[in-house]
């Protein structure tokens, strides 16, 4: 049987001749994430804003005009309705009522329900999730704080299992990751929500694996081919992984597309995400992770050399 | 070379029989599941509220109430100390928990210390020379009582949430001021709510039937009443704030007729009893408010003592009312208001459907993948569809057996391992692919590149055990539910990945002694 094979056995594709572009393609992408950020801002969803969700679904196609009217009139704010998935499901979301007591958020809710109970007999309610004021600001928090203490486990790991350069690197193709992914969510405006942080830290973790498996094999190169510049063994290195790298970025893909397209409505805007990071993550350890240890100029050492001993080390072999 | 003991061939293949007997109960029937020895693995996975539908809420303690509560016993106590001593105040004023009176004489002030030192535990006085008595709740006071209501709290919502009958309801305590009730399969959620969100504090009081009620409207309240509204009717009442008798006085309620009415029929302890007898013979001819909450349900006039230890609340009920009233008096009053500070309520079609589409999207991403490693690394592929499939039933068998929630971004969770399984793969046959251009014999070849690309393996595979770690910690439900299936998942992929891959490998090998290898 004749095997399928997407990257040639032996690839020389000079990857370090193109680092500059990739990473002025980058910043630009970068910068972009931050203006999207700034201007348009996150839309977060009501885990992070407080607030109601209703998901309903109606006897017939949904009247989406005539709710819209009926709710809007109950004095709740900015009721906004949405279509999901099908023509008769739809997505009521009402914003944290401003008073005191807190009482008043569910008050909210059961006028709601008493409007739609009325207006649209049979109707049923497929999920209601609220989030008060209090729960949301410590949501934020949290997922502020799992993404921040996820991306310092990984660059203390990487630091103990390699050195500080790779640990840095590493990182900054970290953060890469995560702004490009925020920065997605800004351009498209879709909710990000709690699921949204669990997969930027399954992104995290994805483009860490991609990264590692590439500063792994730089490094049994280092010690490999010492004659040679690092620029060369970086080559070397990203060449000898490339058919993995594209592989295992396939198959994630191939399983996120088909939880993306047959997984539902309420797990796609997480999905998403994870595609995306995938994607970028692929993309960062590449052209990010990888060039800058260029810049970084880890210490090289013999091949018999004690690991530690950094007596050995010989920065004057590294080339640009 | 190529070392493969019979003992180690015994550890994967019965570690893989055991995945599929823990396994097993999440696709066999229940009635065949049923009539099983009992020796065997019964546990399913268990599905998160999101998949089997139900509902989720999160409770707060009222804290700025809790501390007025407080503060108003603390009044009552000072005052009433003062009084036996004979000094006196002006009247005292609370603001954002801290009280303060005035002593009309600033020469009793030493005394007054002396005297309210140790009013109450968790409260600090202190008297000005000029007179001032300032009560503060210190922030160890507050949190101790708080931390003593929530635990009270708890034990009447649990009462309450049994009394309903629901199965298997989880109530547990979050934190230092909330409870988490989490209840998997409810028709009505709105009850819940009713039930959970009312303090349901029941008080006997007189009405004060000597002022006008309009005067009382006007802001006029005589010291020692407040005005309150009726239940429904909204009409006022101006009522004495002394309690008769109280909810806590309580021994069983049950909903009742009366006349044709509903009513609640309600029985009191001995001591409750003998208060209820003494008040309702004392005032014979006068309206006694019943107040729940804050709202009077009703103020029927006292006809005669009332001695037998029983009695029915009379109001504006159906049936469904006294019903809810009987249940709440009989769990007994919240020590402290709790509001829901977060919602999720998941219908059952909607947990069915995200079943469904979990599985289809499952089945579809699993097959794309076994189709891709065959048409990459053909026999070597079949090799890691095998170990694919066993990870999934491994993965299916350990959430079973430790009883690990799934969730929907738990399934998400299990596809994306699918993803992410084979990648241990073809890390090794890609080395493998690279010893054999080096020159290696197919033995030689396979040996190392299983040796070479296990450093890469676990390196990698650690860093999103960690992340996965951080998801356990971060979430609470369905996002936990993720976190844990990647765990598991990332786990036995690296026992599939590496082991299972290896023992085809290896008898393939051992049986065919290839010259060249089809990689």
């Amino acid at each position: 049987m004749r095997l399928l094979r997407l990257v040639p056995a032996t690839p020389h594709i000079p990857f370090m001749r193109w680092h500059k572009l990739a990473l002025g393609l980058s910043c630009l992408s970068l910068l972009g994430s931050i203006v999207a950020f700034a201007v348009l801002g996150i839309n977060f969803g009501i885990d992070f804003k407080g607030g109601t969700l209703i998901e309903v679904r109606t006897a017939q196609t949904a009247d989406l005009p005539t709710m819209r009217n009926n709710l809007n009139g109950l004095g709740l704010g900015d009721v906004s309705l949405q279509e999901f998935g099908a023509d008769d499901d739809v997505l009521i979301r009402v914003p944290l009522q401003s008073g005191e007591g807190e009482d008043i958020q569910q008050a909210a809710v059961v006028k709601v329900q008493e409007a739609l109970d009325e207006a649209f007999p049979g109707i049923e309610y497929r999920r209601v999730e609220f989030v008060g004021p209090q729960v949301s600001g410590e949501l934020i928090e949290k997922g502020v704080i799992a993404v921040v203490v996820a991306v310092v486990f990984m660059m203390a790991y990487v630091w103990l299992r390699f050195e500080w350069q790779f640990g840095v690197g590493a990182v900054l193709a970290l953060i890469h990751d995560v702004v490009a992914t925020i920065g997605l969510f800004c351009l498209t405006q879709i909710d990000f929500d709690l699921p949204v942080v669990a997969a930027l830290l399954t992104i995290v973790g994805y483009s860490m694996n991609d990264t590692v498996v590439v500063y792994d094999r730089i490094r049994e190169n280092l010690r490999k081919y010492k004659q040679e510049s690092m620029a060369a063994v970086v080559d070397r290195s990203l060449n000898e992984t490339l058919s993995r790298t594209v592989n295992t970025a396939l198959t994630t893909l191939l399983a996120l597309f088909a939880l993306y397209i047959f997984g539902g409505e309420v797990i796609a805007p997480f999905v998403l995400a994870m595609i995306w990071g995938v994607v970028v993550g692929t993309y960062s350890s590449v052209f990010i992770g990888a060039p800058f240890l260029l810049y970084l100029r880890p210490v090289r050492r013999t091949e018999s050399g004690d690991e530690k001993a950094d007596g050995e080390a010989d920065p004057g072999t590294v080339q640009r | 070379m190529l070392q493969f003991p019979p003992w180690k061939i015994w550890l994967v293949s019965v570690i893989c029989a055991l995945g599929v007997l823990f396994a097993l109960p999440n696709v066999i029937g229940k009635s065949t599941l049923d009539s099983l020895p009992s020796w065997l693995p019964h546990n399913q996975v268990s599905l998160g509220l999101d998949l089997r539908g139900g509902v989720y809420l999160l409770l707060q303690v009222d804290t700025d109430a809790y501390v007025s509560d407080r503060m108003a016993v603390v009044e009552e106590d000072m005052r009433r100390i003062l009084r036996d001593e004979r000094i006196s105040v002006e009247v005292p004023n609370t603001r954002d928990g801290v009280l303060t009176m005035r002593l009309r004489k600033p020469e009793d002030a030493t005394r007054a210390q002396e005297l309210l030192q140790d009013v109450s535990e968790g409260v600090d006085v202190s008297v000005s020379d000029e007179g001032t008595v300032t009560a503060t709740l210190t922030e160890k006071g507050r949190d101790d009582g708080l931390s003593d209501a929530v635990d009270r709290a708890l034990e009447v919502i649990g009462r309450r949430i049994n009394e309903t009958g629901v199965r298997e309801p989880i109530v547990q305590r979050q934190g230092t001021d909330r409870i988490l009730v989490q209840v998997p399969g409810l028709e009505n959620p709105e009850e819940l709510k009713d039930i959970l969100g009312q303090t349901a504090k029941l008080t006997f009081r007189l009405v004060n039937t000597e002022t006008d009620i309009n005067a009382a409207l006007n802001g006029q309240v005589p010291i020692g009443s407040e005005l309150l509204y009726g239940e429904g009717d909204d009409a006022p009442y101006v009522v004495s704030k002394r309690i008769m008798v109280s909810g806590e006085s309580l021994t069983g309620a049950q909903a009742a007729f009366d006349q044709g009415r509903p009513v609640v029929s309600f029985s009191f302890d001995t001591a409750g009893a003998r208060r209820f007898c003494d008040a309702t013979s004392e005032n014979v001819g006068r309206p006694m408010a019943i107040v729940l909450d804050d709202k009077v349900i009703s103020a029927p006039r006292i006809n005669g003592a009332i001695c037998g230890g029983r009695g029915i609340i009379t109001g504006n009920f159906t049936v469904a009312e006294t019903n809810r009233l009987a249940l709440l008096l009989r769990a007994g009053a919240l020590p402290v208001p709790m509001s829901i500070v977060e919602e999720r309520t998941v219908g059952p079609s909607l947990g069915a459907d995200s079943i469904r589409a979990g599985e289809i999207a499952a089945i579809i991403g699993f097959v794309a993948v076994v189709v891709f490693m065959l048409g990459a690394y053909g026999l070597f592929g079949i090799f890691a569809n095998v170990a694919l499939l066993a990870n999934i039933i491994l993965i299916l068998g350990a959430m079973s057996l430790l009883q690990a929630t799934l969730t929907l971004p738990g399934i998400a969770g299990i596809v994306l391992t699918v993803g992410m399984a084979v990648d241990a793969n073809v890390l090794i046959f890609e080395r493998i692919r690279e010893e054999m251009a080096n020159g290696r014999t197919p033995f030689n070849a396979v040996d190392t590149g299983f040796k070479r690309a296990m450093t890469t393996i676990v390196d990698s595979n650690l860093t999103t055990i960690l992340a996965a770690g951080l998801l356990f910690g971060l979430g609470s439900g369905p996002v936990r539910g993720f976190g844990v299936t990647l765990a598991i998942g990332i786990v036995t992929s690296m026992f599939t990945a590496i082991m299972v891959t290896r023992l085809q490998a290896v008898l393939w090998l051992r049986r065919k002694r290839p010259q060249t290898l089809p990689l």
